[in-house]
């Protein structure tokens, strides 16, 4: 069963890619389409729950606080300590997956990725855009990529995800997504902002 | 603006965090068994120190978790940050 998805910044014209301001470009936003995703919950100290979990995914949940594990496709950011985002990359949903690997272990799986918009931000300005509006400590090891941080961009609670290719992935909820995308907007003139295409 | 540590994520700006008032008041088992009196003292009665203050906060935009602070409301110098649960820890003089 398939149905129409509203994309939660359809209505801002992004099919204007390309456009930049500015001579040169020093930060590239763009919308990332929709990517399948779940909040799991779990006791971190059940040793039983995350030996399932590792069987069913092939990778360990990440118990360090802020830390990001990937395996095949899939990848599980650290939320808070019985509480992590396991996202597809492939598009392929891993909700079955993950709950036949949990069956019988005390767990909650939410579905999310209706939830959230995920904006990247990219380019040679991007953590000086960042800064502006967010007070997490960009420069520090903490930000590296493998890292991420739940935290506040301006009055929005978002999780930022830097990418091992470089920029970031902002990870906000939908209704938030045309204020954190104007904000960006804005706060990277200075620096003269492109707009990606989907991806 | 304060540098709050948090028990899981590390040092974070207040901004990310909200402030649950006073910590270590236990709610009365069995609330039916209390008069007036007493019942207003747990709700609304307060110590509102000029000192240590040992506080709630919750790291609201972060992990989400509740957590215990030790605070100079004088000076507004942290202390102390420990998990729910935890004891009180020893502080300076
Ligand atoms: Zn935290």
């Amino acid at each position: 069963m398939s149905r129409a998805r509203h994309e939660p910044l359809a209505h801002l014209a992004l099919a204007a890619a390309g456009e930049t301001t500015g001579p040169d470009a020093g930060v590239t936003l763009q919308a990332a389409p929709y990517q399948p995703a779940v909040i799991l919950r779990g006791e971190s100290g059940n040793a039983a729950f995350l030996e399932a979990f590792r069987a069913g995914m092939g990778f360990d949940l990440p118990l360090a606080a802020n830390h990001v594990n990937s395996h095949a496709g899939a990848t599980a950011l650290w939320l808070g300590p019985s509480e992590w985002l396991v996202q597809s990359t492939t598009g392929q949903a891993e909700h079955g997956r993950l709950a036949a690997a949990l069956t019988g272990h005390r767990h909650a799986i939410i579905d999310h990725g209706d939830g959230q918009q995920i904006i990247r931000v990219s380019g040679p300005r991007a953590r000086d855009v960042l800064s502006k509006l967010c007070p997490l400590d960009l420069e520090g090891p903490d930000l590296a990529p493998g890292r991420c941080a739940r935290s506040i961009l301006a009055r929005c609670s978002i999780l930022l995800h830097p990418l091992p290719g470089g920029g970031y992935h902002i990870h906000v909820g939908r209704s938030f997504a045309d204020y954190v995308w104007r904000l960006l907007a804005d706060a990277g003139l200075e620096f003269g902002v492109a707009i990606g295409g989907a991806g | 603006m304060l540098l709050l540590q948090c028990p899981w994520c590390g040092d974070r700006s207040e901004e990310e965090f909200a402030c649950g008032g006073e910590g270590d008041i236990v709610r009365p088992l069995v609330p039916e068994e209390l008069d007036d009196r007493a019942w207003g003292d747990y709700v609304f009665m307060r110590r509102n120190e000029k000192g240590i203050h040992f506080e709630r906060w919750r790291h609201a935009h972060g992990c989400g978790r509740w957590f215990n602070v030790a605070r100079s409301t004088v000076t507004h110098e942290i202390l102390a940050s420990y998990q729910v649960g935890d004891d009180r820890p020893e502080l300076p003089e």
